[in-house]
């Protein structure tokens, strides 16, 4: 589990978190929404470390990761995946180097035991005989899942993931959502998933948590989400016309 | 206060670059691949560059030294130590600055704007030291081969102008190379490049890691890097002439 609690950021003088609070539980997609340019992708990027935060606390399973020795830290990120807009595989390795990457760097297995592992992570993302290809050579939806290879290969505690349908096409974004709901599920991973598009929202959340000019503005399920008053929470989930006459 | 800034997280950045490494098998890996990538695959050029410039030296050469009190065998001494005291080290190093610095710029530069270096970043692996140390090594490590490699092409360039064009006798450019030779010269050369192949890799490091942006800004960058190398190489080869010549 981690716990957000009154985190505060600011950047050039301009506050882009206020007093956010959020708990995202294990075993569950944990969704955080918001406009562009609400502080979503600045609060994930607050959760693993990559912005320190001015003030406030976040803590994995009772951990305080702000105030934890760099070495300490360091052992949190190895329980950390991570899964980014871009995918962020390494262009000048294989896919099967990109998996196998955690591997060699944090275990001592041996070349038989990694490979045995970086291919049952591109079996559980349904990728085959991709191994010796370049990301370059996949196409964006592939890319995503040989990513989330990656980002399981080490069997993370918690997995991250920041718009992981932008760019992509209606059918491969369910198939995105899919495999992170089944792994978040089989793993009991604690998931968080930065995004704004409301078909994965509606399909695959377990928990939400809505961000408004960087405050934690509503948390619920997306059950109460659907007949919730809250009037911003409102104007951003029925912002279309579409919309706003599937709920009329 | 600019410029105060950027050494200031210059240094910073070394610092972070030359910490213990994570895992030793896989750095020693990245240094032979970069040893291949910076340096072997710079040969090449340097070949080529050394062989027209030496010739062209001894052709110059030449045609300034007219006098008939000079003897031939001048213009080969003068082209010999042309090139172990100034080509072979700091023209051969402004050429690797634009090779070398832009090609490390612009891929740590592109692994930035591609969330690359977050992605190690998150795997609790600190990405300046595993992206830039083996390159510096490596570089480091290589760049007297290049030296030594340009010294001895560039001289055979002056030879080959002697023979195909008739510049002076094959025989005068002989004697010439073999006469008042000092080793330490090549020395001079040695230490010189170390310290311009550090330059180049951490400065053109330094450009690509803290670019923000997209493609635009890394080319900007990689321009950035070439340029600020190259000036700096100019720089210290006042300073480490002064300081080891006189």
């Amino acid at each position: 589990m981690i716990e957000v609690r009154q985190v505060n950021k600011i950047f050039n003088d301009r506050p882009v978190l206020i007093d956010v609070c959020a708990t995202f539980e294990s075993g569950k997609v944990n969704m955080v929404i918001g406009k562009s340019g609400s502080g979503k992708t600045v609060l994930l990027k607050s959760l693993v470390g990559l912005h320190s935060i001015d003030t406030g606390q976040i803590f994995f399973d009772g951990r305080d990761f702000h105030t934890l020795k760099q070495k300490e830290r360091i052992e949190i990120r190895k329980e950390v995946g991570m899964l980014f807009q871009g995918g962020a595989l390494f262009d000048s390795s294989t896919i099967e180097e990109n998996v196998m990457f955690p591997l060699d760097m944090f275990t001592n297995d041996t070349q038989q035991e990694k490979l045995k592992r970086v291919n049952f992570c591109l079996e559980r993302v349904n990728l085959h005989g991709i191994n010796d290809l370049y990301p370059s050579e996949l196409s964006g939806g592939m890319q995503k899942r040989a990513a989330i290879a990656r980002a399981i290969a080490l069997n993370p505690k918690y997995l991250f993931c920041d718009e992981p349908n932008s760019g992509l096409d209606p059918q491969t974004a369910i198939v995105i959502d899919n495999l992170i709901k089944e792994i978040t599920y089989d793993f009991g991973i604690t998931t968080v998933v930065n995004t704004h598009d409301l078909n994965s929202v509606l399909s695959v959340s377990d928990t939400i948590v809505f961000i408004y000019e960087g405050r934690s503005w509503w948390n619920g399920t997306k059950e109460r989400m659907l007949t919730t008053d809250n009037q911003e929470l409102n104007e951003f989930l029925f912002s279309s016309e579409i919309m706003r006459r599937i709920k009329t | 206060m600019n410029v105060f800034f950027h050494v200031g997280r210059y240094v910073a950045f070394l610092v972070k670059v030359f910490s213990r490494p994570e895992k030793h098998t896989i750095w020693i890996r990245q240094f032979f691949k970069e040893v291949q990538k910076l340096g072997l695959s710079s040969t090449g050029i340097i070949i080529l560059v050394s062989l027209f410039i030496g010739a062209a030296i001894t052709i110059q050469m030449a045609y300034n030294i007219t006098s008939p009190l000079v003897p031939d065998y001048v213009i080969s001494l003068t082209t010999r130590d042309t090139m172990l005291l100034e080509f072979s080290s700091t023209i051969i190093s402004l050429v690797l600055a634009g090779k070398v610095g832009s090609n490390v710029a612009s891929e740590i530069g592109s692994m930035r704007v591609n969330e690359q270096i977050d992605a190690l970043e998150i795997m609790g692996i600190n990405s300046s030291s595993f992206l830039v140390l083996p390159k510096i090594l490596a570089f480091v490590f290589f760049i007297p081969f290049l030296v030594i490699i340009s010294m001895f092409v560039g001289i055979g360039g002056g030879w080959l102008s002697t023979v195909f064009m008739n510049v002076i006798t094959p025989q005068d450019y002989i004697e010439g190379i073999q006469l008042a030779f000092i080793p330490y010269y090549v020395t001079y050369s040695i230490i010189k490049s170390l310290v311009f192949a550090f330059l180049i890799v951490t400065i053109s490091a330094y450009q690509g890691y803290y670019v923000s942006g997209g493609a635009l800004e890394v080319g900007k960058a990689s321009t950035k890097a070439v340029v600020y190398s190259i000036v700096m190489v100019l720089l210290f080869d006042l300073i480490l002439t002064k300081l080891l010549l006189s």
